[in-house]
């Protein structure tokens, strides 16, 4: 049976083509390995495209203040000081190299006055720093990335007669499994979406740059891919999630129709002065300041309108508070019964911006609400609520080879990797992270190919994953995955959503339990040319392993923090900062586990102003110092 | 508000198939990839289309619905009268995979056969300065998503198969644009072999690409008939040719 498989040899298997997986192949062919790059769509197409403001890196082109140390302090800050301060440390130092390498590849930023490449502003960074183009930055991104690959394949091509004698993408694969053999890494397994066909990737080192988990909710910004595979694939092979309890809700998704329900409207529209009302008409977010940001925000409108002319002499308006707490505000409007019509509430720039400027500086937005929602939005409010849009949680790994603990040969870069953003993470700070840890990963696989060799994949092996492939076909009259995934869908935007309690985690993860058992019975129909019912029924039972690692992960954590809210324990709480949730996965459960958040060394600790970690550190914590 | 929907959709592959009708309901706001999805969900659980962000971004949702090429996630069913049949069908330039998934490899390979960006070698990463005025006659290209709308809809491939070997398409003839106008590219003579090697001249400039693009790149103004009229230019003035490489590497401020 596993003679008549497609078979291919490479030194590494990239899982996943958007910005950390392309980043991580491109590292490994240019230090002479060859590898195959998989992914779900087609090449060029990963979620990576969608990404609009910008990349964040401490150039300090717009203003020269900013380095690397004021970079990794709004990081921290973001993060609720959850990060792992050496994955922080890195993405801080690496960024602005990354950007500037993008450009010897051909991308072309924004730019500035004096010909360096743009910066911009927001939320959280406190200089400009999102290196961008227009509000398509991510396309930009994939695209030189892309290029850079044919450009090796030219180059290949013209010395070997091949382009892809040392590195080949494979598009429409699903990978099912990573392949095991002797405790380490032997390879992946997966199908072709487009006839089924089943493939065998022999590699002593697997990279898995999957991205999110967005899918697993009703409501999000993300693409079809976000299903968390990754996330899964690397819990089965043995390997851990750190923090899968941290989920950022985006405050402003579209609403309506409900067709386009959770499409993301950049945060540039409230940074372009866009004010939030709910159905009474009132501007709600004055009445939702939190303490800790009483200095920074101005508390009336009078004020708030002022800042948009003279920032300087006046606070920000409340618009402009951290993705988390506009969310809760818009949650609560909502749920006290100020909500729009259709369940979310009103942003409006109309009023502050003349049309011409608005279809200038926004034009994507303008397009997308003139297009899908017949909105004007020169003329009109848009309705918004907030949708699923990054999972900070992810595969926890070693941050300077990105290696996964706890498997040797597998690594982890980009969203699917946990640890580098904490409770909550910045705007941009994705992008540059994709970049710094992609490469990072394709230096770490590298290193461990060099240093231990093949790892020849058995037949048994083979076999095992072959026969779940072939599993839901010779089901008949089982369950559908479709209105499986629906269910899903429902019990984590009800429980596991924005806020959360007690009693409603419990009840989560007694359903999610009851639909893991129903899905072993799901059959589907047709066969296996290009059948979506069929890759359903792999991707939802990766999202049933994330959802019940969040959900447990969740229960656990009895503070609020970042993307993490619970009703029931409302306060952040220095002592739950010291710790990270640990998912692990024993074949039948996930089962958590509390581990040590690694300590600030001294030199970083004194990147702060003491005063400032006394509000998220215990006294002991602050007495020591730092850890050496 | 909900509609009742009567679509036409193609079943099959490249060799057979036919056309399905389907009732389906429809609420006002929805586009037709929610439409099929629907009829994914609760009629056809094998139906095959290719998408990804369904937000008109990554370009992989392309095909002909009532015969015009277009992104399935864009287009709202609004659009389309009460009593009125929507048919929808594979991109008819490309080999069909299944149902409205088709095999767009071509554009894969013709995306390997133009010469890549090639950086100057003294300039190190970080020392570029670029006037903005410069960059965006080259970044108007770089919002292509890659839909291929535009190849499928050129006469030159989508009628004459043979075609294919010889001709890049419009997707192509932009990229080699974007690289002949970037401040810094230092490959010469882009627009020679746009001619000579992409099939530049076999484009009479019906401007049908430029009509489709979702991301209204004018695809015909402002790559293909500047390339031409350069080529036409660097072909009989060689002292113009060696002068418009000059000006390229003096956008290096
Ligand atoms: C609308 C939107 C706007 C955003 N804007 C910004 C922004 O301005 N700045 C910023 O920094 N961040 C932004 N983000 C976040 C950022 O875009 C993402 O976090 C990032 O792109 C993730 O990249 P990645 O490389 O980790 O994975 P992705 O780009 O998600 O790619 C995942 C890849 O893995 C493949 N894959 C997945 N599962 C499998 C499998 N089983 N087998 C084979 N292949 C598989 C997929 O096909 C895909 O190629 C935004 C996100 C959204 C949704
Ligand atoms: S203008 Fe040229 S490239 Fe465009 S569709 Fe017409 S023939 Fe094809
Ligand atoms: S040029 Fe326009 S139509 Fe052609 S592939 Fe690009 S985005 Fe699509
Ligand atoms: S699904 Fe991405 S463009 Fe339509």
């Amino acid at each position: 049976m596993t003679a008549n498989i497609e078979r291919h040899k490479y030194d590494i298997v990239v899982i996943g083509a958007g910005g950390a997986g392309l980043r991580a192949a491109v590292e490994a062919r240019e230090a002479g390995l060859t590898v195959a790059i998989v992914c779900k769509s087609l090449f060029g197409k990963a979620h990576t495209v969608m990404a609009e403001g910008g990349a964040a890196a401490s150039m300090g082109n717009v203003n020269d203040k900013d380095n690397w140390m004021v970079h990794f302090r709004d990081t921290m800050r973001g993060g609720k000081f959850l990060n792992h301060y050496r994955m922080a440390e890195l993405h801080a130092k690496e960024a602005p190299d990354r950007i500037w390498e993008l450009e010897t590849w051909g991308a072309l930023f924004d730019r500035t006055k004096e010909g360096k490449i743009s910066q911009r502003n927001f939320g959280g960074h406190e200089y400009p720093r999102l290196a961008h183009v227009g509000d398509r930055t991510g396309l930009e991104l994939i695209r030189t990335m892309q290029q850079r690959i044919v450009a090796l394949q030219q180059i290949d091509a013209r010395e070997t007669g091949s382009p892809e004698t040392n590195i080949r993408v494979f598009a429409e694969v699903t990978i099912t499994e990573i392949l095991n053999e002797n405790g380490k890494v032997a390879g992946a397994y997966g199908y072709r979406r487009e006839n089924g066909a089943e493939v065998l990737f022999e590699a002593p080192a697997v990279v898995i740059a999957t991205g999110g988990v967005g899918k697993t909710f009703k409501i999000t910004s993300n693409s079809w891919e976000g299903t968390g595979d990754g996330h899964a694939l690397a819990l089965k092979a043995g390997a851990n999630l750190v923090d899968m309890e941290f989920l950022q809700f985006h405050p402003t998704g579209m609403v309506w129709p409900l067709s386009v329900k959770g499409i993301l409207v950049t945060e540039s529209v409230r940074g372009e002065g866009g004010i939030l009302t709910n159905s009474l008409g009132e501007r709600f977010m004055f009445k939702y300041i939190p303490d800790v940001f009483k200095n920074q925000y101005a508390d009336n409108e009078a004020e708030a309108d002022r800042w948009y002319i003279d920032q300087d002499n006046n606070r920000r308006p409340p618009e402009l508070l951290p993705r988390d707490e506009v969310a809760r505000a818009i949650n609560s409007e909502v749920k006290a019964g100020r909500g729009t019509e259709h369940g979310g509430v009103f942003l409006d720039v109309s009023k502050r911006l003349s049309a011409e400027i608005i279809k200038k500086r926004l034009p994507s937005m303008w397009h997308q609400f003139y297009e899908l929602a017949g909105v004007d939005i020169t003329k009109e409010a848009m309705e918004v609520g907030p949708t699923c849009h990054y999972v900070m949680g992810g595969v926890e790994v070693n941050p300077d080879t990105a290696a996964a603990v706890g498997v040797e040969g597998l690594f982890a870069a980009g969203e699917v990797a946990g640890g580098m953003h904490g409770s909550n993470r910045l705007g941009g700070n994705s992008l540059t992270d994709l970049l710094v840890f992609g490469r990072r990963a394709g230096m770490g696989a590298v290193a461990y190919v060099k240093s231990h060799g093949v790892n020849p994949v058995s037949d048994s092996t083979i076999e095992k994953a072959a026969t779940r492939i072939a599993a839901p076909f010779t089901r008949e009259g089982g369950e559908n995955a479709y209105s499986l995934h629906q269910e899903l869908q429902e019990i984590t935007h009800n429980l596991v959503g924005i806020i959360r309690t007690r009693v409603e985690l419990m009840e989560a993860i007694e359903k999610i339990a009851d639909i893991r058992q129903r899905s072993a019975n799901i059959s589907v129909t047709g066969d296996r040319m290009f059948n979506p019912g069929f890759h359903l029924a792999f991707d939802l039972d990766n999202m049933l392993l994330v959802a019940e690692s969040t959900a447990k992960s969740a229960l656990l954590r009895e503070e609020s923090r970042g993307g993490h809210t619970r009703d029931d324990f409302p306060g952040m709480n220095p002592t739950w900062r010291q710790v990270n949730h640990i998912s692990s996965f024993d074949g039948a459960n996930v089962n958590i586990k509390v581990q040590a958040l690694p300590a600030l060394p001294k030199e970083l600790f004194d990147l702060f102003d003491v005063h400032e970690l006394e509000k998220y550190m215990t006294p002991q914590e602050i007495a020591k110092g730092g850890s050496n | 508000m909900a509609r009742t929907l009567k679509l036409r959709i193609w079943r099959g592959n490249d060799e057979d198939g036919a056309l399905q009708d389907v009732t389906v309901e429809g609420n006002n706001g929805e586009v037709v990839l929610d439409i099929i999805h629907r009829v994914q969900a609760t009629q056809m659980g094998d139906l095959a289309v290719r998408w990804n962000c369904k937000a008109g971004k990554c370009g992989s949702c392309s095909m002909e619905i009532n015969g015009k090429p277009r992104l399935a996630c864009m287009t709202q069913i609004s659009a389309y009268g009460d009593d009125e049949v929507i048919t929808i069908t594979p991109l008819r330039a490309f080999p069909v995979i299944k149902d409205l998934v088709t095999d767009v490899s071509f554009n894969y390979k013709k995306a390997l056969e133009v010469r890549a960006y090639e950086h100057p070698v003294d300039l190190k990463p970080g020392e570029a300065r670029m006037e903005q005025v410069d960059v965006e006659r080259s970044q108007e290209f770089r919002k292509c998503i890659e839909c291929f709308l535009c190849q499928d809809t050129c006469h030159v491939i989508r009628d004459h198969e043979e075609n294919k070997k010889s001709f890049a398409g419009p997707r192509f003839f932009i990229r080699i644009a974007e690289l002949d106008m970037h401040p810094l590219d230092t490959l010469r003579n882009r627009k020679q072999t746009a001619q000579s090697e992409h099939g530049l001249g076999m484009c009479n400039i019906t401007k049908c690409c430029t009509e489709v693009c979702p991301e209204h790149i004018r695809i015909t103004d402002n790559a293909i008939i500047p390339m031409k009229e350069r080529v036409v230019d660097v072909k009989y003035d060689p002292l113009r040719w060696l002068g418009s490489v000059i000006r390229k590497r003096d956008g290096i401020l």
